[in-house]
């Protein structure tokens, strides 16, 4: 049998890095446009966060800190599988502190603690494609691209609003970027969509499965999608964390018996946690069990 | 109370540990060598690899018993290793011509130049369990063929070719560049180096319906088994500096060339078409299912109407790789709350509204 195999620093051989940093250069020379790339098979599935690994991967550096997290929290399973990963094969720093991370690399959420210059986003995307449900073709999403012939995704926009009244897209809520592009944020809720927007940091997007990279380079103009007489509205909640107190946040809500308790707490675990310590020690707590 | 999320660490260490066990089973049983499986689990070796894309039978009797057994765990296995290798190459085209036959049948003629070799094959066995199995009874030793009496084995597909009744095979220039879809993303609309490419690699019960498909009515090619051959063959690589090829080795593979009815067009005569599968070690349900898939999706390149999904070739490339289809599905096992709580939001506020619009309808 083979010896053990050796693995190149975070991974992958420096040939394919080169040529992910290719599609990253093209990626952010034409904001929003999705770049073809040769995806590797990554020792974790695809639909795991093999496009922001590789994407990780291709940028890290030796003394870069590291910061991942899934739906906001740097605890989730899949986000202590991946940051193991690159501490293991890269060796480099970790953290869970948004303002102490180089990099960090997202399942679905931005960071309540707002993003500098300097700083790298890597979001991991299932689907790039933000016309894939209405077409499935890529020859022709391709084609409509091409033409910014998105005329598909304003009719849906606009029979949503026929038929509920508003735009029912909770989450990876469509963006034009750069005023040409419609892009798709990945899954993230819509409520961080005007975190995109004039981003000092620089934002960039992997889809391993589907072998697609794009970008948005520190501020850039990101519009969610909407009609001048229906504005965008991002997600609002009528309470603050039961934890730290915080508003404006997103929070998750959280089952916490059978008979109707819940309670609604940060996604954004390192935020809380930071804001914990004063709210509570000011005894304040906004618990509540709901019907 | 707040724990849920909390130890993600310690609960993957756990598991991890909880599936090594299971993996042993009962420790007073002793435990499987990979010799054993290498040997006598053949069959699912040669899945393995075939869907792997890689010809290492100790690497692939690892990654089977590494995955308890589940076939497609281990295909995955052996793909994320494939693809930490350096390619130093392309291997020269192989003749599958100078096969040494194992096993070689034809439905199109009774007799041909070669013979029928039936070789190792369920074919014909009677599906009864056999209890005698479940222990050490010694296999009969089969019967051996005098080596002096080998004779070429042409294909079948050549045969109708020197009348003209077959299309022939597209030019021979080997010199010509092969694409690659592990090196370069496929685009749409893909050549059919690419598609056969990718059904090679492609999902062995995935391609078996859909090659069902076509034989009951949906994208109908008429097929008939020109021939099945499988056994050993060379594989030459051609060094740049050397200029001369230079011997590898060899590696078994199962070849099925399907023999398709064609009406003919306004550029064709009436011809028998070609569907082609090749995958390695003896794997036939597979070359058998390629090859009519390969046929359905040349319906394009033959001027023929592409109606079924077997036709589709976005639909069958995009949905062929069992590692990213079994990634994405099983992904849905991650969390997902974030986009849950905004879908559960907006059907609080869809409620809400329904609700209203039914208090005023009642009241009117």
């Amino acid at each position: 049998m083979s010896e053990a195999p050796s693995y190149n620093f975070a991974y992958l051989d420096e040939q394919t890095k080169r040529m992910i940093r290719r599609a990253l250069l093209k990626a952010v020379a034409i904001p929003g446009y999705q770049v073809p790339f040769a995806s590797r098979e990554m020792p974790m599935p695809y639909g795991w966060g093999t496009g922001g690994v590789q994407v990780t991967a291709s940028v890290l550096g030796a003394d870069d800190t590291l910061k991942v997290i899934d739906q906001g929290a740097d605890d989730t399973t899949n986000a202590v599988s991946i940051r193991k990963f690159f501490e293991r094969t890269a060796g480099i720093a970790t953290t869970t502190h948004t303002s102490d991370a180089t990099i960090i690399q997202t399942r679905h959420r931005i960071p309540e603690t707002p993003l500098r210059e300097g700083q790298i986003l890597v979001y991991q995307v299932p689907i790039p494609e933000p016309l894939r449900f209405l077409e499935p073709r890529e020859t022709e999403t391709r084609r409509q691209h091409a033409l910014e012939d998105y005329g598909i995704m304003h009719v849906k926009l606009y029979e949503d609003i026929a038929r509920h009244g508003h735009i029912a897209t909770t989450y990876a809520y469509p963006v034009k970027v750069d005023g040409r592009y419609i892009m798709d944020p990945s899954p993230t809720p819509k409520f961080d969509n005007p975190k995109m927007n004039m981003c000092p940091a620089l934002q960039l997007f992997g889809a391993g499965r589907e072998k697609r990279i794009y970008a948005l380079p520190p501020y850039t103009n990101v519009v969610s999608l909407d009609f001048e007489d229906h504005p965008f509205e991002p997600t609002t909640f009528d309470r603050g964390c039961a934890l730290c107190g915080s508003e404006g946040v997103y929070l998750d809500e959280v089952v916490t018996d059978d008979r109707g308790g819940r309670m609604f707490v940060c996604s954004d675990t390192d935020f809380c946690e930071s804001r914990r310590d004063g709210f509570q020690q000011a005894g304040g707590t906004n618990y509540e069990a709901r019907r | 109370m707040y724990v849920a999320v909390k130890g993600g660490e310690k609960a993957i260490a756990a598991a991890h540990a909880l599936l090594a066990k299971e993996r042993r089973g009962d420790p007073s049983l002793p435990a499987l060598t990979t010799d054993q499986i290498r040997e006598q689990l053949t069959l699912a070796v040669d899945r393995v690899m075939s869907e792997g894309s890689l010809y290492d039978r100790d690497l692939a009797a690892l990654a089977i018993k590494q995955a308890r057994g589940d076939l497609i765990e281990a295909i995955f296995l052996v793909r994320a290793f494939r693809s930490t290798l350096p390619r130093f190459g392309y291997a020269a085209p192989f003749e599958t011509n100078a096969m040494a036959i194992r096993r070689r049948i034809s439905a199109t003629f009774k007799d041909l130049p070669g013979g029928q070799v039936l070789g190792p094959t369920f074919d014909y066995t009677h599906r009864l369990l056999d209890e005698s199995l479940d222990g050490e009874a010694p296999a009969a030793e089969p019967a051996r063929k005098d080596a002096s009496a080998d004779e070429a084995s042409p294909h079948v597909a050549d045969l109708l070719g020197q009348q003209g009744l077959i299309e022939p095979n597209p030019s021979e220039d080997s010199s010509a560049p092969v694409g690659d879809l592990t090196r370069e993303p496929l685009a749409f609309p893909a050549e059919r180096d690419l598609r056969l490419q990718s059904l090679a690699r492609g999902d062995e019960g995935f391609l078996l319906a859909l090659g069902y498909s076509t034989q009951r009515g949906y994208g109908r090619t008429h097929p008939f088994a020109g021939e099945i051959r499988m056994g050993s063959v060379e594989v030459h690589l051609m060094p740049e500096e050397l200029g001369f090829a230079v011997p590898l080795g060899e590696i078994v593979v199962t070849e099925c060339e399907m023999v398709n009815q064609f009406k003919g067009s306004a550029e064709s005569p009436p011809q028998f078409t070609r569907g082609y599968g090749l995958a390695f070690g003896h794997s036939e349900r597979k070359s058998m299912s390629m090859a009519l898939v390969d046929r359905a999706l040349r319906a394009r390149d033959l001027g023929e109407e592409a109606v079924a999904s077997a036709q589709d070739e976005e639909f069958v490339l995009s949905h062929a790789d069992n590692v990213q289809a079994t990634g994405f599905v099983e992904h849905l096992k991650l969390p997902h709350y974030v986009d849950f709580q905004a879908e559960l939001q907006l059907v609080r506020q869809m409620r809400r509204d329904w609700e209203e619009a039914q208090r005023k309808e009642a009241a009117e």
